[in-house]
């Protein structure tokens, strides 16, 4: 499973990102986190409103930041 | 609310709950409301036997009172207005504002923007996705100026202190400033200041557009962005009310009886230029220039200060330099920073 973080690196894509590894963790998944932080590859994603959050390619959250429980369950929607 | 519940009732029966939930939250809140206005009074008053006349009680109460409730009316207010944002996200905004006439887009980007919440680093995916996809760059100004100025936290704490007037005022100012400053750069050739790369930004359709959110979903929706806001601006409330509450009687007020009172012909000018450098929300901004007005600066000073507080700043020239070249940069901030002075003079001679 690949995920992706969309932001420029503002507060926001900091709590993002921290959200997100700690639902990978409570999975138990082996996953690549990385970050996207340049604008052109964000807009790219028809992403305006940071952060984003991309699954495997799909854009799956932007413009707020879930909790740790949404992202898991995000998570676990794509894993069956 | 389980999965397997609302298999079982269906989605019509989950709607039903959800808004005799609604209606439940909309009667708390107005109890509330109610309550606050004189659960004070009874409680400084009788129950602690306290003076209301006295001054410094007096500011105790006023700081409870207004504290609880700018609080609430946040809360309502951006819960509300989350719930119609679900339909109206900056990616819809812009493929409705694709190819329509000059003056409608205009002023369509200026009201949508003001509706549409996102924080300040989302400008520049915000500008990117709106150039790329062949929106006009004076409509995508007109977006990105109303959006910071005109806001529900603005409205609210406008409407608090100065009352309805001043408010509607402001909120009409501020999207005739995001109008103007739009139509100005229509009538220019700006393209080639924009870096490159924006226009070659691949610009991906919205896979979520075929999507209706349910109410549930909508709730959903609206109750994350009124934690998010409120968890932003809350500190900035009470401090305020506090500045609100208390500094009245310290302000310097030969200072600005000096440099920006009303026998200051460039008291505006002063003003807007002192508000620049100053980054801060409307949140922050407003009990500051609260303490201003009481203090005698004239309202359309007042408002100069805080629209060039909100509108333009450091951190925003820093971010725009990444897609902007100098000459835009420069066009942009004047062009603003003279219409907050025009609206600062017009109000002054107005009021």
């Amino acid at each position: 499973m690949n995920i992706k973080i969309l932001g420029p690196g503002c507060r926001n894509c900091i709590t993002l990102e921290k959200v997100t590894r700690e639902a990978v963790a409570e999975l138990g998944l082996a996953a690549d986190i990385e970050k996207v932080t340049d604008y052109a590859a964000i807009a790219g994603y028809g992403v305006m409103t940071t952060p984003g959050l991309v699954i495997d390619d799909e854009v799956v959250i932007a413009g707020r930041v879930p909790t740790a429980a949404h992202v898991r369950e995000l998570i676990s929607a794509r894993l069956a | 609310m389980s999965a397997p519940m609302r298999v079982s009732s269906g989605p019509r029966g989950a709607t039903v709950r959800m808004v005799t939930v609604l209606a439940g939250l909309a009667l708390l809140w107005a109890g509330l409301f109610a309550l606050n206005e004189v659960a004070w009074d009874v409680l400084l008053g009788d129950w602690l036997g306290l003076d209301l006349s006295e001054r410094i009680v007096d500011a105790v109460h006023f700081f409870f009172y207004d504290t609880v409730k700018i609080l609430l009316l946040l809360v309502g207010m951006i819960f509300v207005i989350g719930l119609l944002r679900t339909t109206l996200r900056p990616e819809r905004v812009r493929t409705f504002l694709e190819g329509k006439p000059l003056f409608l887009s205009l002023a369509m980007a200026a009201v949508l923007g003001a509706l549409t919440p996102f924080c300040s680093c989302s400008s520049i995916p915000i500008f990117i996705g709106f150039v790329a996809a062949g929106v006009p760059l004076g409509v995508t100004f007109a977006f990105l100026i109303a959006s910071p100025l005109v806001n529900e936290v603005a409205v609210v704490m406008l409407a608090d202190m100065f009352g309805w007037e001043v408010t509607g005022t402001y909120v009409a100012a501020g999207l005739g400033l995001a109008i103007g400053a739009g139509w100005v750069f229509s009538r220019m050739s700006l393209e080639r200041w924009v870096e490159d790369f924006v226009f070659a930004a691949p610009v991906a359709a919205l896979g979520a557009d075929g999507h209706r959110p349910t109410l549930g979903e909508r709730v959903e929706a609206a109750r994350e962005e009124t934690r998010e806001i409120l968890g932003r601006v809350w500190a900035w409330v009470i401090l305020g009310v506090a500045v609100g509450a208390g500094v009245h009687g310290w302000v310097p007020t030969e200072f600005f009886a000096t440099y920006a009172g009303p026998d200051n012909p460039l008291a505006v000018v002063v003003a807007t230029l002192v508000g620049i450098p100053l980054y801060s929300n409307a949140a922050g901004v407003i009990p500051i220039a609260e303490a201003l007005w009481a203090k005698g600066m004239a309202t359309g000073t007042v408002m100069a200060f805080m629209m060039g507080t909100v509108a333009l700043s450091i951190p925003e020239f820093i971010l725009l330099k990444r897609v902007l070249k100098g000459p835009l940069l420069g066009l942009f901030f004047g062009t603003v920073a003279i219409g907050i002075m025009i609206i600062g003079f017009f109000v002054n001679a107005v009021f």
